[in-house]
């Protein structure tokens, strides 16, 4: 029987080093992704995001360091046996039906779900009624929700996801965002590539921001939202106290009535994660 | 098991939406038809060539030979032409268009992801070409009531270099775009033809170091070995001035021949599938 201290982590990548020729596309990377956790990648292009992305999946081989997934060495048929992908940049054969495609990757994943299956996920991403239609006639954001869809067959234990919105309308993310969700409620742990900020601050527990290769900060949308003063609205005006925080807003309203002053309104500034993200990344263009 | 029959089959729907056998159905069909024609005429008219009385050729099979060498020169070639346009994009060229990645990250593994395209291009390349060479002897048998001393093992020899040309041709695809591995293997089919030629030439004059450069390149490129040895099989029942005639011509020479070209096919084969297994497990994609 196994221990806690035995269970391993659903991803981990450990000191994970890539190099491409002359560039190091990544520098001794350490993330884990727990059962059941949604984590969130950011970073500027460049980053090595999709490096450590393909790292993970077995596409692209470490330079030094190690990736396991359930711990299996990524890429290995164990560690691929346990994982759904979707690509950045993918296509599925033009002339492939949706219920086709999703029926070519149950045969490859060994999946005995057959039409419930396929029907299921096809439901889940909003394509059931795009079951019997051909890839070429797909939009380019139904094309990405059956992406997702076949990313989910054979009901994955990791679910790796490079920029799964980037093609989808409010209502499409909208989807995906609920998909995601439920994914984590069913202990699917997801790791999320994505540009939009507001996409990984709504769905991630956790958020790792890389920079050159490196991660540059890590933990929850929460931890990395830090305070930024309390601001407050009097009949002098408004002025920001930096450095304030919720629990001193109290008190400066206590001494602004003291002070003879009025006080209309009161708030305490927290930075978002666009900010944390922008003071991480630096003048580095996304 | 199946995972090779659903990659094979996922390559040979490919095969069938982009109308490669399309095109080479046309073709063959053009080809078969001119073929159909030319044995017509020649055997037709065969009673009316008389050599001189001092010169003993054996008109009848001088001309089934040779045109049952153009045959197996065009079946080649239609041959090479369909393993080609099957295989240049195996890896590149569909790993570009982003093809390949949904099916790399399938519990399949590499090799077997890699075999099974071999596999598939193989088997429809061997009865494409059997096919074809069946059909054309055939065609020499009912126009001209001619037929070669061994009619299978020159088939399969056939068979057997374009099944080296795939090798080849997806060894090319993992490191080279799929333009540059069309335009590279065709260069070296192309260079093989070219040695036999020389060859050809090198036994009229009797050169030594072009014969030898010949062979080397047989050896280099063992699908034109093959191809050679199948000329062979198809002549080599002819002697005296007949002989030496066809030996003349580009499509009855043979100078690299016989069971250890066969072996050292075989392992040429099995190096060239060797290497594009191993340079598609480092491969990044």
């Amino acid at each position: 029987m196994r221990t806690l201290a035995t269970v391993p982590h659903a991803l981990a990548v450990h000191a994970l080093e890539k190099r491409y020729g002359p560039v190091q596309a990544l520098k001794g990377v350490d993330l884990t992704v727990e059962e059941g956790e949604l984590v969130g990648l950011l970073g500027p292009n460049g980053a090595g995001k999709s490096t450590l992305v393909k790292i993970a999946v077995g596409l692209v081989r470490a330079t030094r360091g190690q990736a396991e997934v359930a711990g299996a060495r990524a890429g290995s048929r164990a560690a691929l046996a346990q994982l759904g992908y979707l690509a950045e940049l993918f296509r599925f054969p033009g002339w492939y039906t949706a219920d086709e495609v999703l029926s070519l990757h149950q045969r490859l994943t060994h999946s005995d779900g057959g039409a419930a299956e396929r029907g299921r996920l096809l439901a889940l991403v909003a394509l059931a009624d795009a079951r019997g239609r051909r890839v070429d006639g797909m939009s380019k954001g139904m094309q990405q929700r059956l992406g997702i869809a076949q990313a989910l067959v054979g009901t994955p234990r990791v679910l790796v996801l490079d920029e799964p919105t980037s093609a989808l309308d409010p209502a499409g993310r909208r989807i995906v965002r609920v998909l995601l969700e439920e994914l984590r409620g069913q202990g699917v742990s997801v790791l999320l590539n994505s540009h939009l900020l507001s996409e990984i601050e709504l769905v991630c527990d956790r958020v790792a921001i890389l920079r050159a290769g490196e991660v540059v900060a890590a933990g929850s949308p929460a931890e990395l939202s830090r305070p930024r003063g309390v601001e407050l609205e009097t009949d002098e005006g408004t002025r920001t106290v930096e450095g304030a925080t919720r629990e001193d807003a109290a008190r400066l309203v206590a001494e602004a009535v003291a002070a003879g002053r009025r006080v209309y309104g009161v708030r305490v500034l927290t930075s978002t994660l666009e900010d944390t993200y922008l003071e991480a990344v630096g003048d580095e263009v996304s | 098991m199946s995972a090779v029959l659903t990659i094979a089959g996922y390559g040979f729907r490919e095969a069938v939406r982009r109308k490669v056998f399309a095109v080479v159905i046309v073709l063959t069909a053009a080809f078969l038809a001119l073929f159909w024609l030319a044995n017509h005429y020649v055997f037709t008219r065969l009673s009316t060539i008389t050599p001189p009385a001092d010169v003993h050729v054996d008109t009848r099979t001088f001309a089934g030979a040779f045109l049952l060498g153009l045959a197996m020169f065009s079946t080649l070639f239609l041959g090479v032409v369909l393993a080609v346009f099957l295989t240049l994009g195996v890896v590149s060229g569909d790993a570009e268009r982003g093809l390949l990645q949904p099916l790399v990250v399938r519990p399949v593994g590499r090799a077997t992801l890699l075999l099974s395209r071999f596999l598939g291009a193989a088997v429809v390349c061997i009865v494409y070409v059997l096919a074809v060479y069946g059909i054309a002897l055939a065609i020499i048998d009912q126009t001209g009531h001619w037929t070669p001393p061994s009619t299978l093992a020159p088939g399969l020899e056939l068979a057997g270099g374009v099944v080296i040309v795939i090798a080849l041709s997806i060894l090319g695809s993992i490191v080279l775009s799929s333009t540059a591995n069309g335009i590279a293997v065709f260069m070296l089919f192309g260079a093989g033809l070219t040695a036999g030629l020389l060859g050809t030439i090198g036994h009229a004059l009797n050169s030594t170091t072009i014969q030898h450069a010949s062979r080397d390149a047989a050896w280099a490129l063992p699908f034109e070995a093959l191809y050679q040895d199948g000329l062979r099989l198809i002549s080599s029942n002819t002697s005296g001035l007949t002989g030496f005639l066809l030996q003349l011509g580009p499509f009855g020479g043979a100078y690299v021949h016989g069971w250890g070209i066969r072996l050292w096919s075989v392992a040429y084969l099995l190096v060239a599938l060797a290497l594009g297994v191993l340079f598609f497990s480092r491969r990044d994609l």
